[in-house]
């Protein structure tokens, strides 16, 4: 009688700590698959690129899985190489060309949506999925055939709008106009995204914010510069971070425009780092690359990871 | 007079919201249009605007290319695998992230967003020297392995988002009416999400049947590609057949395009929630 007095509550303890471990448990081991795949085949890679940047890794080394230890030998040829620094010029200048075109056309596309009537709005927002869904070989493989030297159809409009005489025209005879249809590719690919999230985000803006300010007499520069903008700016600020990150590793557009072999006018980073490993077979001067553009693009990623986190905790 | 200037103004915009519509749809069109032509109408100086007469012979062409079968099945495959799989590890993820409070909880969520910045194109080296030792190159196994690591931070993220929004007093009152945790789990919270579990695992297949340069760097036979890379070495034999090309090029883009139209709301909802709170 007194023992069972006894041993009833003990019991009774027991099962809930039980339970409590159980619960304590419960969200580890529920993440513990995902975090294994991905610490298994981003953290190692990623350890990995670190050492090959300090060894010298070709061929033999490739075939006897050693590498050859030579500290900063890597980044010190990095430094001293005239192309790797014209590579990273030519990358930043293309970044910032496009980061902002795609920024400028997609708030003013944003903007318009906003204005239509229900109708338009559809429409065009259907033609932005259209294209946001087009896969970028595709829509590669697409504009060649537009800028096409013979047959395109861009050289035909080009000529017949009294723009200059374009017939047989080859847009990849000079690497700055090359550049400018990669940029299109890019810029038509990205501005869907763009404007589709502003306009979300748009739509989310309270009406009277801006009402009360026209009412007060603002234009409508005005009031997008002063209501507008500010309420929007973590959107902005995330956007355009991920705008850097996507265009300053551009390689599917040029690696394919320039049909898989681009000359050394058309390197951007991406290319660099990649053509230097598989087709020179220096993976240790590769990674090095590689690892230089992640530490550039770590600090456009330290801001776009702050305003997301901020977020996250407003919720 | 104001109503005429606001007419005016109506009129303006509707016709800069068609201009901009015809700028950007027109690529896609010309693809379209383009595959549905005959050869003399695609080689002309002077462009033919609309597909006719219109013909299938791009389409035949396309499909009876060597390979062209084998690299559909295989992204088939993989992007079949990479749904399946990213779709049940983001989910028990996102339940632990979504429905408990534990130590780590914020150091988890940073390493969600974080991992989502890091440059593919950076760790492709070190990706394929690893694979290479693992004896998966040329196999479809690790294109998959691959393509998980990057869709699945997204995913966990986007269902988060989908379980916080199904109440929890719903599963409560459930377990109060005497359900177990597991009955709960099946008929109230799995029914619920199941809208955010469509559109993440179209976001998935999104991404693995559009991704190129992996596919390109680790399947190196043809016939074991995927549908990206068999396109993109039609450019490699260029100044040729611009009909098959494009008709191939609207192949590669058609599952893709449907899918796509049919969800995009939901991820542009996933990526914007709760951005615009002042």
């Amino acid at each position: 009688m007194i023992e069972r007095a006894v041993a009833a509550p003990a019991a009774r303890l027991r099962a809930p700590a039980r339970r409590r471990a159980l619960r304590l448990g419960t969200p580890y081991a529920l993440l513990a698959p995902a975090a294994l795949v991905v610490g298994a085949v981003l953290g190692y890679p990623l350890y990995l690129l670190v050492k090959l940047s300090f060894q010298r890794y070709g061929l033999p080394q490739l075939l006897t899985h050693h590498g050859e230890w030579i500290g900063f030998a890597n980044y010190t040829r990095i430094f001293h190489d005239a192309q790797f620094w014209h590579v990273l010029l030519r990358t930043v200048v293309f970044t910032a060309a496009n980061v902002s075109l795609t920024m400028v056309l997609g708030t003013l596309v944003a903007l318009l949506l906003a204005q239509l009537g229900a109708f338009m709005r559809l429409l065009l927002t259907t033609g932005l999925v259209l294209v946001w869904a087009t896969p970028v070989v595709v829509s590669v493989n697409i504009w060649l055939w537009m800028v096409d030297y013979e047959f395109g159809v861009a050289n035909w409009t080009l000529t017949k709008l009294h723009l200059g005489n374009f017939v047989h025209h080859d847009w990849f005879a000079n690497s700055l106009s090359g550049f400018g249809v990669i940029t299109a590719v890019v810029v038509w690919g990205a501005i869907p995204f763009v404007a589709i999230t502003l306009y979300a985000a748009l739509s989310q803006v309270p009406e009277e914010l801006h009402e009360a300010a026209r009412i007060d007499g603002a234009t409508f520069a005005q009031v997008f510069r002063r209501v507008t903008l500010p309420l929007l700016k973590p959107i902005f600020v995330i956007l355009t971070s991920l705008s850097i990150i996507w265009d300053f590793q551009v390689f599917n557009q040029v690696w394919i425009m320039r049909d898989q072999r681009p000359t050394n006018d058309y390197y951007l980073m991406s290319i660099y780092s990649f053509v230097e490993s598989f087709r020179v077979s220096e993976y240790g001067f590769g990674s090095a690359i590689a690892l230089t553009m992640v530490l550039i693009m770590l600090v456009v990623t330290f801001v776009y990871v702050r305003q997301m986190v901020r977020i996250g905790e407003a919720e | 007079m104001t109503i005429r200037r606001r007419t005016l103004n109506r009129v303006l915009l509707n016709a800069t919201g068609l201009a901009v519509f015809a700028l950007m749809i027109f690529p896609v069109y010309w693809m379209v249009s383009t595959a549905f032509k005959p050869g003399i109408d695609i080689q002309t100086f002077s462009p033919k605007w609309f597909p006719h007469p219109a013909t299938l012979r791009n389409f035949t062409d396309a499909i009876h290319r060597p390979y062209f079968w084998q690299d559909a099945r295989n992204s088939l495959i993989v992007v079949a695998a990479v749904v399946g799989l990213s779709l049940v590890l983001a989910f028990l993820a996102a339940l632990a992230l979504a429905r408990f409070r534990f130590f780590g909880r914020r150091g988890v969520i940073v390493m969600i967003i974080a991992v989502q910045m890091v440059p593919l194109n950076a760790l492709i080296i070190p990706l394929y020297i690893t694979l290479s030792r693992a004896g998966q190159v040329d196999k479809l196994s690790g294109v998959v392995i691959t393509y998980l690591t990057f869709v699945l931070p997204f995913c966990v993220w986007t269902l988060r988002g989908f379980v916080m929004g199904v109440p929890q007093d719903l599963e409560e009152a459930a377990l109060v009416d005497g359900c177990t945790r597991m009955g709960a789990f099946l008929r109230i919270l799995l029914p619920l999400v199941a809208p955010g579990l469509v559109a993440t695992s179209i976001f998935a297949f999104i991404q693995a049947w559009n991704e190129y340069i992996i596919a390109y760097v680790l399947l190196s036979s043809p016939g074991k590609q995927t549908l990206t890379v068999w396109l993109a070495s039609f450019t490699t034999n260029r100044g040729t057949d611009w009909g098959s090309l494009m008709a191939g090029a609207t192949l590669t883009a058609l599952p893709v395009v449907a899918f796509f139209v049919a969800v995009h709301r939901k991820i542009a909802f996933g990526l914007t929630a709760g951005a615009v709170k002042a």
